[in-house]
């Protein structure tokens, strides 16, 4: 993953209110085991006049196919964007559209982690501060993001944001979070040695089986599977 | 010693490592995953060279896209969706992961089969890469959905990292009405306090309703958590729930007593603090009904449909585009509405306590002529015990069609559809803008209400069965 330090674009508008991950892209859009390939589906309900179809014929009324929107990469919405499902669909179809910076009042909890998991940067503003960028911008207004220093700036704005440490390294560095934590693995295995023995019905995994004679299985008989 | 909740002991029983930022990386007990999300989890942790620390605490379905026609082939009806179900065969078997496949008794929403397989319990901690995982903490599990990278984290090193939370008690009080439901409450809640309210938050749910609640209807409650925007919800483990767990497949067969105990000992204590708090009093509670495009956009069905106003009097442009998107308006009430189709179904309302009490509904009716009526069981074992209870009959000669289990029309994925544009009285948990099928109108509702709208063809008031029935 490519690392953010500073990070100039162009912002489009949509300020509603819980743009969710089904509008980001749609369950039938996603049509392969993949992560790439999504951008097509971006938004299509909205986008595409006949999505529902599986057409592509784009809806001049909407904001990314106005022909300022061209080569936008920064996105600013309202409260709770990308709410719903857990769909990462969403952020890597934002991700190839071309977006690299959301800015909304709050995000979906899954969605935000999603986004520091794949180089997009979610930025908290309140919702005063959003209603003076979005005053300030218009469709030709560059927007300078710089994670270094965490601010923004627009046009005469300077505006500061906060991001927690640990997602702001990961950001700036493009790193994978799996080989950060196995950075802590001798502490994970001591950890669970001791939890083996505190919880030892957790780890029982070999006594689950439909021999219990208490089952509740309405299938008694069922094989079990597992390895 | 200090006062500590539910969510707190849940935390610090699981914590290997507390950071300055106050998260904390945390042991996952189990992964439970889904041919939608979970193939391409396995895919990408294939392509990374990773592997899975504990294979056998990692539990496979299919169910997204699952065929759910009678008598249903091995596939989907999606279009070109046979390569998530192919995928995710193929890897379970390379991988050596147990696998409820289509024509599994044990096949099931992951959310339904994870409670009634045992495989979800008190204390643990359980994710998927589905964001109705909350759900779980109905049993006293923490329990939260998480996408396809922080699932493949869980997979090869056996932790999460989660970030500091804050904590939402919501606490019912009051007498839940014999038609109240727990779908009910939940939308008022989301309705009352928003979508967002409870973003960053653990919410647990607590109270004399809760206490007298049965646990299918705490799995409901804490299913919609999310769409109150919460990380995960709680309930804190009682002997009722002990006893919904205990001698289930999954379930612990040694160190019951132990295992017992812990459960118990999870209850937030007294004095603990919360960020925030909500009461409700449930007592005076109308079913509830949504009317337009998110959970947030319920009222009671007494209730006219509000005007599209902000609390500062500004319009408000999410709501007036959700009112012309339902073709409805500002006050109007939501049983003046014909419905086209009613959906029984959904890790919300598919369990066989939720058929049950439709099947009471629909007994000696008859679904209202013009209406398609259709019920998905939330499981292989719910759809088998309710048939041998006689449920598939009376929902059959009411004129519902039913099923096999799956998600189904909880969401269109390109195969089944309603009609265009059809509105749809559901028992699923998101009405978004073309959820169920291109442009159609969800109206969430409880079960049983789904039900009486499917007899009468327009949304109804569930407090008028009760009243002719007496």
């Amino acid at each position: 993953m490519k690392g953010i330090t500073r990070h100039s674009g162009k912002a489009v508008l949509m300020l509603t209110d819980n743009i969710n991950t089904d509008q980001i892209i749609p369950s039938r859009e996603m049509k392969s085991v993949s992560k790439v390939g999504l951008a097509d589906g971006l938004f299509a309900n909205l986008r595409y006049l006949d999505a529902s179809t599986g057409g592509r014929t784009p809806d001049p009324q909407f904001v990314l196919n106005k022909p300022t929107a061209k080569g936008a990469s920064i996105l600013i919405a309202k409260s709770n964007f990308g709410c719903g499902s857990s769909r990462e669909h969403a952020v890597w179809a934002l991700h190839e559209y071309g977006f690299r910076i959301i800015i909304a009042t709050s995000y979906g909890s899954i969605f935000f982690d999603n986004c520091i998991n794949n180089g997009i940067l979610p930025i908290v503003l309140d919702q005063g501060t959003i209603a003076r960028l979005t005053d300030a911008v218009n469709a030709d207004t560059e927007l300078v993001v710089d994670l270094q220093h965490c601010h923004l700036s627009a046009e005469h704005l300077k505006i500061k944001f906060n991001l927690n440490e640990d997602k702001r390294q990961m950001l700036l560095e493009g790193s994978n979070a799996i080989d950060l934590t196995l950075k802590h693995k001798q502490a994970i295995d001591q950890f669970l040695v001791h939890d083996k023995t505190a919880r030892p019905w957790v780890y029982d995994l070999s006594a689950a089986n439909s021999n219990n004679p208490t089952t509740k299985l309405h299938h008694p008989t069922c094989q079990e599977s597992q390895s | 010693m200090t006062a500590t909740t539910l969510f707190d002991k849940l935390l610090q029983s699981h914590q290997i490592k507390q950071f300055d930022d106050g998260s904390s990386l945390v042991l996952i007990d189990r992964v439970m995953l889904h041919e939608r999300t979970g193939a391409l989890a396995l895919a990408n942790l294939v392509a990374d060279k990773r592997s899975i620390v504990e294979p056998a605490a990692v539990f496979c379905t299919i169910d997204h896209i699952a065929d759910t026609s009678p008598g249903r082939p091995m596939q989907t009806r999606m279009p070109g969706g046979e390569v998530f179900i192919e995928a995710m065969r193929k890897q379970t078997t390379d991988l050596g992961l147990t696998l409820f496949d289509i024509d599994d008794p044990r096949q099931g929403i992951v959310h339904v089969i994870a409670p009634e397989l045992g495989i979800a319990q008190p204390g643990i901690t359980l994710v998927c890469p589905d964001s109705h995982t909350c759900t779980l903490g109905g049993l006293g599990a923490l329990a939260w959905g998480i996408g396809s990278t922080d699932c493949e984290h869980a997979l090869a090193t056996k932790t999460l990292r989660v970030k500091a939370l804050k904590q939402l008690r919501i606490n019912l009080s009051g007498t839940q009405p014999p038609w109240l439901t727990a779908k009910d409450i939940i939308l008022h809640l989301i309705a009352t306090h928003s979508a967002s309210r409870a973003v960053g938050h653990v919410i647990e749910f607590c109270g004399p309703v809760i206490e007298s609640m049965e646990i299918e209807q705490r799995l409901t409650l804490c299913n919609m958590g999310v769409e109150m925007g919460a990380f995960t919800a709680l309930i804190a483990p009682d002997q009722k729930t002990v006893d919904y767990v205990l001698g289930r497949p999954y379930a612990p067969a040694n160190n019951t007593n132990e295992a017992t105990q812990h459960w118990l000992g999870l209850a937030t204590d007294d004095g603990a603090k919360f960020d925030s708090e909500i009461d409700m009093d449930v007592s005076a509670l109308a079913p509830a009904v949504t009317w337009g495009t998110s959970p947030e956009h319920a009222v009671g069905i007494d209730e006219a449909i509000p005007a599209p106003i902000k609390a500062n009097g500004d319009s408000d442009p999410t709501r007036l585009a959700a009112l012309a998107y339902m073709d409805v308006a500002a006050g109007q009430k939501l049983t003046d509405l014909a419905i086209d189709t009613a959906y029984i179904g959904s890790c919300t309302n598919a369990r066989l306590s939720d058929l049950r009490r439709a099947a009471l509904i629909l007994k000696n009716n008859k679904v209202a002529s013009g209406v398609k009526a259709i019920c998905v069981p939330g499981s292989t074992q719910v759809k088998t015990q309710a048939e041998a209870e006689g449920l598939d009959q009376v929902f059959m000669e009411a004129g519902f069609e039913w099923n096999e289990s799956g998600c189904a029309m909880c969401f269109y994925a390109g195969g089944d559809s309603f009609g265009d544009q059809e509105r749809v009285i559901s028992s699923t948990n998101r009405n978004f803008e073309g959820r169920q099928g291109p442009g159609s109108k969800t109206h969430l509702a409880s079960p049983e209400t789904v039900a009486l709208s499917a007899i009468n063809g327009t949304i109804s008031d569930l407090r008028l069965h009760f009243s002719n029935v007496g």
